[in-house]
């Protein structure tokens, strides 16, 4: 029997290759085939994902939610020290000084990124602004969030914190943030599949363990993270229900 | 557990009142004109169980209401209830929660110093295994247009 793997579309590309480092690793662990499947956008990982193509995936909060609630996924573990949030940006030049600045009819660039673009709409509902009186554009990366905002087509752009935090010195130094989210609650996780589920607590043992010998430490390092942290099913449906207190 | 506020809690000049709460009785209430604005991109996070009684707080919480956290937990959330809040409004959260739905309104909460500050509010119902174990409310900042038809709207619900 062989499985497949996937991965939320919103990875650096610069991770592409530690995936699939990542993927092979999971393969010895377990002593299985595992096909690392990647879509280019959150769309057609979704069709996937509702056709029960997908056995294993790092998901994002939005697809998470679905994932167990739909699908009967499973977490397994996020990883140390990264937390999903969003941030609010202009170019350096703007003369946006604060959120309450930006008013009806205001250009924003950003990308796909579901969770990403609920959590920035949030920041951007104290200044009474939603979907309804903002003129959104949508972009295939936040580096062109970036490049839209120098080239003056948007006003604002809204980012996830770490993809902005990973942009080019260049690029973030002709940007301004006017708001970063501290929500501290909202992660990335990797989950199993119905199919994988009887050998979950064995996939969560050996993935916690990873950043204990050199070979996982490696793997980990391609990946850019530092380890895994068991998610357990209440914390979970916890962060469930309080993305659901975001959606609208 | 709630006790009434007491003076040397208070900053600031304040008025009194005695609101009468929900299995908890009588609770002598001082307030002031000083408002704590809301930190900005955070969320206030707190669970209850299935009566209201507060079972999780975030640091946010913590910090706004002015309570420590061992105050806070096993308190009745109505610790934070507001004199300017009209009482309608409750009725309708419970109403909307306990049909296992969810509920999302404006608030004006207390803080243990006696000053307020507002809040959009949603509150769901948290279902595990089919059946609904408690309550989650997770408050952001609210716009400002809506506070200010609050303000006008609130006082005539009384
Ligand atoms: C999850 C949850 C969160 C609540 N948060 C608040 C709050 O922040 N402020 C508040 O005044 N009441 C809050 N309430 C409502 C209180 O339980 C209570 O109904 C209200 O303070 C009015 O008090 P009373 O019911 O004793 O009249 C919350 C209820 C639930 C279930």
């Amino acid at each position: 029997m062989s499985y497949m793997f996937t991965v939320s579309p919103d990875f650096s590309p610069d991770r592409l290759s530690g995936w699939y480092i990542f993927n092979t690793w999971m393969q010895r662990q377990l002593g299985v085939d595992i096909h690392l499947e990647l879509y280019d956008d959150f769309c057609a990982q979704r069709v996937a994902t509702y056709s029960d193509k997908i056995d294993l995936i790092y998901a994002n909060p939005f697809d998470a939610a679905m994932l167990v609630r739909e699908k009967g996924f499973l977490p397994l573990v996020k990883p140390k020290d990264q937390l999903d949030e969003a941030l609010i940006a202009v170019s350096e030049s703007s003369p946006i000084a604060k959120i309450e600045d930006l008013k009806a009819n205001v250009k924003i660039g950003m990308t796909e990124d579901p969770n990403v673009n609920m959590i920035g709409m949030m920041l951007l509902e104290s200044a009474n602004l939603n979907n309804s009186n903002i003129e959104k554009t949508v972009y295939d990366s936040y580096v062109l969030v970036a490049k839209s905002l120098l080239r003056e087509s948007n006003e604002a752009g809204i980012f996830l914190a770490g993809a902005f935090d990973d942009l080019s010195n260049m690029v973030k130094k002709q940007l301004r943030v006017l708001l970063r989210s501290e929500i501290e609650e909202i992660h990335h996780s990797l989950m199993v599949g119905p199919k994988l589920a009887d050998r979950r607590d064995e996939i969560k043992a050996f993935l916690t363990g990873m950043n204990q010998n050199e070979k996982g430490q490696g793997v980990l390092d391609s990946l850019g993270f530092k380890g895994w942290d068991e998610v357990d099913d209440e914390e979970m449906e916890f962060m469930i229900d309080l993305m659901d207190t975001l959606a609208t | 557990m709630i006790n009434d506020m007491k003076a040397e809690d208070i900053v600031g000049e304040y008025k009194e009142v005695t609101l009468q709460l929900y299995k908890v009785g009588p609770r002598k209430i001082l307030y002031t004109e000083i408002e704590t604005p809301f930190p900005e991109g955070k969320l206030i996070v707190s669970t209850t169980d299935k009566d209201g009684n507060i079972t999780h707080v975030n640091h946010a919480f913590i910090e706004m209401s002015g309570y420590t956290e061992a105050e806070l937990i096993g308190a009745p959330h109505s610790i934070l209830r507001h004199p300017d809040m009209p009482p309608a409004a409750f009725n309708d959260l419970w109403d909307t929660v306990q049909k296992g739905e969810k509920w999302q309104g404006i608030v004006k909460n207390l803080r243990k110093d006696g000053g307020y500050y507002w809040v959009k509010a949603t509150v769901i119902p948290n279902i595990r295994n089919g059946q609904v174990v408690g309550y989650t409310s997770v408050r952001r900042k609210p716009s400002s247009i809506v506070v200010d038809e609050c303000i006008k709207l609130y006082p005539t619900l009384f």
